[in-house]
């Protein structure tokens, strides 16, 4: 039997996978991708709780998530190709001028 | 029993899909892992009745977000990246860190399954999914709707303006 | 019309500005008419202002300018006498310089800058206070400086403008100063009505002296009278009614206007007639060796002013203004004859390159003979009766100075017709077919030669004109008169007839010549001491005496400084830096963890927060 708990399961799972991403690749744009799959992971349990308590506002949140996660992606691919254009790299320990 | 199969079937897809995003050398090969992770989460939508997100997932993300990165990829040339070292200096603190979380995680799932609320029935709702969807969007949460429409307009004007010629600057 | 004597300055004005800012637009004909116009007219206000006012003083105040100090006109008898000059004499020369200028470059900048001399002349003899007189003074200084440069494309025009502003500037220093001297005596006011009822005094004193100093600048007096001959370098017509009629002998008037203060300055009175009569005989040996027609005319300028100041030193004022009209008319004269000369010969200014030119140029012959006539003091003319006052005033006050004066006279005489002997006599010397200037030029020098023989019987009329503002000590000595007239007459034949006999003579002067050629040594004299002696070799000697004794100064002063600044770097490294250094490191050390955790790299702050995560759920975990 295929209880909430199976699909929070993989929620967490998907999260930790997409933090470890964020923490560890060097590649912005795979950041980027790790952060999808972070939000992915906030709409699997809005879905699951949906399901669970049986109502459509999990599911009109993940909306919400899908809208704020495609504004993500353009800003942050923007900043990517202004990044590229005058350091000619997308590596993320390279950009550290905030250093002491 | 369909559904015990089906359900790791998608879950399987989902997670090896996020562990190739997260462990591919190739930041293109990432975003076709990617693709397959979403899909799966889209199988996981479908499984749970959210038919309209399912479309949505598959539509936006996979249709549109995930070519939005692939043009980036062409883009910005990433052949050089792929040669270089693809995980920085602090990944083993970082695999730590996560360790620890996942076990907290795990450990609270299990311990807070039995503290749930009991489950709704399963037959109040009536219509579609869409349209039950498109009820609640329209009326009680115009507002919010609203606001990520021009969320979604400034983060257009606010990447055309980086992306552009301004982004030399 | 006396109520509009502001408009006599405005006139030529108006008439500057119409042809500065738009005389390029206009043609040549219509400037000629504009030019002379402005004049003409100006000449026919004063002259029924003058009707009018009948020799009373007459005042009108345009509005207060400074505080005490108006924006005002005076007509009185003296500026009378100065304005029918100035625009009569000016308005003659200005219809001279229409044909004489007719081939030159630059024609409605030439007559732009002659009527702004004209209105600034204007100013400087209408003023009714010396504020505004030296509005007047500086402003015939620039337009001098204009004019002597006006053929700007000669280097020697350019410096000689230069100087002439130059030796013009440390005159004005002391009128400024008088100024300032005079202020004080008034209470500020430097009005010429206020002057009266002064008391003598060493302020009184200086103002007097530092006034003529202005004088001596303006009017080419000794020490100063070497930029007037340079002053040459500009046109004909130019020289005539700048640097012969008028300005130059705007320190005369402003002596004769100052006269209530130097009644009551009397050795400074006594020293202005020894520096003319000085002047008078030093610039006359000068004329007498120049071979240029124009400098033996320039010196002769300068010799006559000296004339003047010795007449304004013996206190005979109305004579130096007298003497002052009688020589605007037949310097004029001279100087516009010599530029026909010039003119006709093309541009030749070497006299020695002359000669034989009477039967070619008769009228200008004629015309410059009367006025060479009138300078050199023939009976009957201008020039006889006005010197013949100044000896006259001279032997009742200053029996040097009248010796001083007679001889002048004669050397005058001599100088004069050596010009005109070799001028018009004699063999022809060059080439160059001379013709007679056309009419607009020769119609000014009859005008003037009439000017030379007739004004000269008005010399009583005139002291009893100028009778209310220059008090004269009126002497009725006439046989004294006559034995001085008798003496002035034969100085004046004497030197005719040497100069009939040794014209061609290049020492005549014999030991002396040598002085006289090289003008005194006067110019060398600036230049050692001012240009090269402040310039170089003070220079040097100021050199030596920085090495030796302000440096050995310094450099001892260095060694001591050198000495403690050891133990202060000593203590400075050692004890301060010290200091520093401990409290910037254990600053250092302290930080040392706050700073390692600022790394500036993004992931590092993300997995901060990541562990913070596990640490709280871990938390809630054991709990």
């Amino acid at each position: 039997m295929i209880t909430i708990n199976h699909y929070l399961a993989v929620s967490a799972t998907l999260l930790l996978i997409g933090t470890l991403g964020v923490l560890t690749r060097r590649n912005i744009v795979v950041i980027l991708m790790s952060i999808e799959l972070i939000l992915n992971a906030v709409n699997v349990n809005l879905i699951a709780f949906s399901k669970y308590h049986n109502q459509v506002t999990g599911q009109v949140f993940a909306i919400f998530v899908i809208a704020v996660a495609v504004a993500e992606a353009a800003v942050g691919l923007g900043v990517l190709i202004a990044l590229f254009r005058n350091k000619g790299s997308v590596q993320a320990d390279e950009v550290d001028l905030l250093k002491w | 029993m369909g559904d015990s199969v089906f359900f790791y079937a998608f879950a399987a897809l989902a997670i090896l899909g996020a562990l190739g995003t997260v462990l591919f050398r190739s930041a293109v090969h990432c975003s076709l892992a990617l693709m397959t992770s979403l899909l799966g989460v889209a199988g996981l939508y479908l499984m749970q009745g959210a038919e309209f997100l399912f479309a949505v997932q598959i539509v936006l993300y996979i249709g549109g977000i995930m070519v939005l990165f692939l043009f980036v990829i062409m883009l910005v040339n990433l052949d050089q990246a792929a040669k270089l070292k693809q995980f920085n200096g602090q990944t083993p603190l970082a695999v730590l860190a996560i360790l620890g979380t996942g076990a907290a995680f795990y450990a609270f799932l299990a311990k807070g399954v039995a503290t749930l609320p009991a489950p709704a029935s399963a037959t109040v709702m009536t219509g579609g999914n869409t349209e039950n969807v498109a009820d609640l969007l329209f009326t009680s949460y115009l507002l919010p709707f609203e606001v990520a429409s021009v969320l979604l307009l400034v983060a257009v004007v606010g990447s055309v303006l980086m992306a552009g010629k301004g982004g030399t600057r | 019309m006396v109520n509009l004597i502001w408009l006599i300055p405005l006139i030529p004005l108006g008439g500057a500005a119409v042809l500065l800012l738009l005389g390029r637009m206009l043609p040549k004909s219509l400037i000629k008419v504009v030019a002379p116009g402005t004049i003409f007219a100006a000449f026919l206000l004063s002259l029924g202002a003058v009707m009018e006012s009948g020799g009373k003083p007459h005042e009108v105040v345009l509005y207060e300018w400074l505080p005490k100090v108006d924006w005002g006109f005076l007509l009185d008898p003296l500026s009378s006498v100065m304005i029918l000059i100035i625009t009569g004499i000016g308005f003659l020369i200005h219809v001279y310089a229409t044909g004489y200028m007719d081939h030159e470059g630059g024609y409605y900048r030439f007559f732009g800058y002659l009527n702004l001399f004209v209105f600034f002349m204007l100013i400087l003899v209408l003023a009714n206070n010396y504020v505004l007189l030296f509005a007047g003074w500086e402003g015939v200084g620039l337009a001098s400086y204009l004019l002597i440069g006006f053929y700007f494309n000669k280097k020697s025009a350019g410096d000689a403008a230069k100087k002439a502003f130059l030796f013009n500037r440390v005159g004005d220093a002391g009128f400024i100063l008088g100024m300032f001297c005079v202020a004080a005596l008034t209470h500020g006011s430097l009005a010429f009505r206020d002057l009266h009822g002064l008391t003598a005094g060493p302020l009184l004193t200086a103002a007097a002296a530092l006034l003529f100093l202005g004088a001596t600048g303006k009017s080419a007096q000794l020490p100063l009278f070497v930029w007037l001959p340079d002053a040459m370098e500009g046109p004909t017509p130019v020289s005539a009614l700048i640097h012969a009629a008028t300005m130059v002998t705007a320190g005369v008037y402003m002596v004769a206007r100052s006269s209530a203060i130097y009644s009551l300055a009397p050795e400074v009175s006594a020293a202005i007639s020894c520096i003319g009569a000085t002047t008078a005989i030093m610039a006359a040996t000068i004329a007498m060796v120049q071979t240029d027609i124009k400098r033996v005319l320039a010196y002769s300028t300068v010799s006559q002013l000296g004339f003047m100041f010795m007449a304004a030193g013996v206190g005979a004022y109305w004579v130096a203004v007298f003497h002052l009209m009688t020589h605007a008319f037949f310097k004029a004269l001279l100087f516009l004859g010599a530029g026909s000369v010039i003119h006709g010969l093309h541009g030749e200014q070497d006299m020695l390159k002359m000669g034989g030119l009477r039967s070619e140029m008769p009228i200008t012959f004629w015309t410059m003979a009367i006025a060479a006539l009138a300078i050199a003091g023939v009976p009957g003319m201008a020039g006889f009766f006005s010197k013949d006052e100044i000896l006259f005033y001279a032997y009742l006050n200053f029996k040097s100075v009248f010796a001083v004066g007679l001889i002048t006279a004669a050397l005058t005489a001599f100088y004069m017709w050596r010009l005109m002997f070799l001028t018009f006599f004699g063999e022809k010397r060059t080439l160059v077919h001379a013709h007679e200037s056309p009419l607009v030029m020769t119609a000014p020098l009859i005008v003037l030669a009439l000017g030379c023989g007739g004004c000269s019987y008005y010399a009583a009329q005139l002291e009893r004109w100028l009778e209310p503002v220059l008090h004269s000590n009126h002497s009725p000595d006439i046989g004294l008169k006559h034995v001085l007239m008798a003496a002035s007459v034969f100085a004046a034949f004497t030197g005719i007839l040497l100069a009939r006999y040794f014209h061609a003579s290049t020492g005549p002067l014999g030991p002396l010549t040598k002085l006289a050629q090289h003008k005194w040594y006067l110019d060398d004299i600036y230049d050692f001491v001012f240009v090269r002696g402040l310039g170089m070799r003070g220079g040097e000697y100021l050199g030596s005496f920085d090495r030796r004794i302000l440096d050995g100064g310094i450099n001892g002063a260095g060694l001591v400084t050198r000495f403690v600044s050891r133990a202060s770097i000593w203590a400075d490294t050692w004890i301060v830096d010290g200091l520093v250094r401990i409290a910037g490191f254990s600053a250092m050390f302290a930080s040392l963890p706050a700073r390692i955790v600022q790394t500036g790299f993004v992931q590092s702050y993300a997995l901060v927060i990541v562990a913070a995560i596990a640490a709280a759920l871990g938390l809630f975990w054991v709990k």
